[in-house]
């Protein structure tokens, strides 16, 4: 499978993509505001990408702000552990496979299990900034956004009740789909996905890699 | 002072204190209004718990996730080419539109882009199935006014939309078609023609619901001044769409940000609207509707030749990094934040879909207004409730 990858990828855009100089000078504009607060950016797939420490979470949302950043996009979450279940498409007559625990953030880093992740814009050069910061395990909160951008309301409340990160601040963090006596947090990574562990999936002849098949075709390309 | 002086001071304080007592005993306590979640104005079932005092309301709040099916979940045991089946079902009346904006984020995570030819015929579909969702919602908002016919002509015109689409891509609401790297098969023949023909149909159904409708005294005096959504508030509470343009912000996101679709090949016009009340978000859309089928009609023109696919592996993995692409829907901004690490499936997917945040002004807007006006305000924001509640 990994030969299948490196053969017929060697266009990716990872290594000789063209230097996206309009969202670069815009990133150097916005480091020089909000300045040693940011631990980390990024400009790739036509975006860019910050990290900030969790303290610093509130006020950088207020200095974009006044950056022009005024659409309000969204706020969730990130739970970087690799999933205990996999995909949920084990076989349960074998016994359970060893899956790896290392936990790998994404772009700009990380150092916690949890990240919380939002996204603004500019309405008038339609530039958007992914804003990430780290969530301590052992306190997952951070400040809320909503006296910022009213609009965080619902998105705060949702991710505390998938996510379980508390927002300090927020009026009223109650449960936006869940009944109210809902236990645990469902997008979390050690949430099992029910449907998946009380029957086995019967699609996994799907995913298989057919016969034979794909091997003719790269060789082809 | 005269005796009759004095009755009729007598006359006038007994008056007052009937009158008084009357109000005492008629004092109106706050009244607690439940609106769904079976209502025909939720398309859907949004339950909207509203707080009343007399006939206004004080406080409304409405309450989400009867329809909550957990897509961001499943996206984890899904692989990418399955995740499409789902995401066609967030907001069903436009489904193809669905599609478009997380195949967009795997491709561009993969540096795959679609041939030339795909993307028209992508761009073609995204905005049929824009007109055919928006189309809907005008005959709707004449129902929810107490209009009967708009909804027959929207649902008569609705269906050549459909048929269209079923005739490209073989299902009515949930085309599925869209796939990494281009689409599933081309256009039938005698596909142009035929849309020629139906653009024409539906650029009469908005003349005859500008004039049915919006030319109409009575929607005019119940939708103009309500509901009135200030520009910086939308912003702040993430609105987009059409909702975002009739409060006065000329933002597209067709036309204001370079995706590999064709809406730059295309003549066209972004309509917006000073007034922010919930006859210019309807306004706003009418318009929006005619210029799709414009949009429609040039591009059919230009179709370039060529493939549909690019070349891309059977079993589609997907390099390690976080993409967001989104695109301008039929009920606004709709995007996917897509975090792969070199798996079969993502990692996670974030669905920032429109009516969510469209939704969640309601609190706001809310405040104050009539109870009739809720029932217009609701019908004016248009959302669907698989789009709120994903």
């Amino acid at each position: 499978m990994n030969q299948l990858k490196e053969e017929v990828f060697p266009l990716s855009l990872t290594t000789d993509a063209p230097r996206d100089e309009r969202r670069e000078t815009e990133l150097t504009r916005i480091l020089d505001v909000l300045g040693s607060t940011v631990i980390n950016s990024l400009v790739k797939n036509d975006d860019m990408f910050i990290r900030v420490g969790a303290p610093d979470w509130r006020t950088t949302a207020e200095t974009l702000k006044s950056l022009g950043y005024t659409y309000f996009c969204f706020i969730s979450a990130i739970d970087w552990m690799p999933s205990p279940f996999g995909r949920g498409e084990d076989d349960p007559t074998e016994p359970a496979p060893v899956r790896k625990t290392e936990i790998i953030q994404g772009y700009t880093g990380g150092d916690t299990r949890f990240q919380v992740l939002a996204r603004l814009t500019q309405p008038h050069t339609s530039l958007g900034i992914n804003i990430k910061a780290d969530v301590a395990d052992d306190n997952l909160s951070v400040d809320s956004w909503v006296t910022v951008f009213a609009g965080a309301n619902w998105h705060e409340r949702e991710t505390w009740e998938m996510f379980g990160i508390k927002f300090n601040g927020h009026p009223d963090l109650r449960n936006m789909y869940l009944p109210t006596d809902f236990e645990g947090h469902p997008l979390r990574k050690d949430f099992p996905l029910l449907a998946r562990l009380v029957k086995p999936w019967p699609g996994i002849v799907d995913v298989e890699p057919l016969p034979g098949g794909d091997e003719e075709e790269v060789e082809a390309s | 002072m005269s005796l009759l002086g004095d009755r009729q001071q007598l006359a006038y304080i007994a008056g007052q204190a009937a009158d008084a007592r009357v109000n005492v005993e008629l004092e109106t306590e706050g009244m607690t209004l439940n609106i769904g979640p079976q209502h025909p104005a939720t398309h859907g079932t949004l339950r909207i718990i509203a707080r009343l005092d007399g006939e206004q309301v004080v406080w409304a709040e409405p309450s989400c996730g009867y329809m909550h099916r957990g897509y961001e979940k499943l996206t984890e045991v899904r692989t990418y080419p399955q995740i499409t089946a789902l995401v066609n079902r967030i907001d069903w009346l436009g489904s193809f539109a669905n599609e478009v904006p997380f195949i967009l984020a795997a491709e561009k995570l993969m540096g795959v882009e679609a041939p030339l030819r795909a993307q028209h015929i992508r761009t073609i579909l995204f905005e049929l199935s824009r007109i055919a969702n928006v189309s809907l919602f005008l005959g709707d908002l004449g129902v929810q006014l107490g209009a009967i016919t708009p909804v027959f002509f929207a649902f008569r015109d609705r269906e050549y939309v459909l048929n269209l689409i079923e005739g490209a891509t073989g299902g009515r609401f949930h085309p599925n078609f869209d796939r990494i790297g281009g689409l599933k098969d081309d256009l039938p023949a005698g596909f142009i023609a035929e849309t020629h023909s139906v653009m024409k149909k539906l650029r009469t159904f908005c003349d005859q619901m500008d004039t049915l409708l919006f030319g109409n005294e009575i929607f005019q005096a119940r939708t103009r001044g309500i509901g009135i959504i200030p520009k910086d508030v939308a912003l702040q509470y993430g609105m987009s769409g059409a909702n975002l343009r009739a409060s006065g912000v000329d933002w597209d996101l067709r036309r204001d940000q370079s995706l590999p679709m064709a809406w730059d090949k295309a003549d066209w016009k972004v309509w917006t609207h000073p007034d922010g009340d919930s006859f210019a978000r309807c306004w706003v859309r009418l318009q929006e509707v005619r210029e799709s089928t414009l949009i429609v009609d040039q591009l059919l023109d230009t179709i370039p030749s060529g493939p549909i696919m690019a070349k891309v592996p059977k079993i589609i993995k997907v390099p390690e990094g976080e993409a967001w692409v989104s695109t301008e829907n039929p009920l606004g901004e709709m995007g996917y934040y897509v975090v792969s690490q070199g798996d079969l499936g993502p990692f996670r997917v974030k669905i920032r879909s429109a009516s969510f945040n469209n939704i969640s002004i309601t609190p706001w807007l809310l405040k104050g207004v009539y109870v009739p006006d809720i029932i217009t305000i609701l019908a004016s924001l248009y959302f669907i409730l698989g789009d709120i509640d994903r």
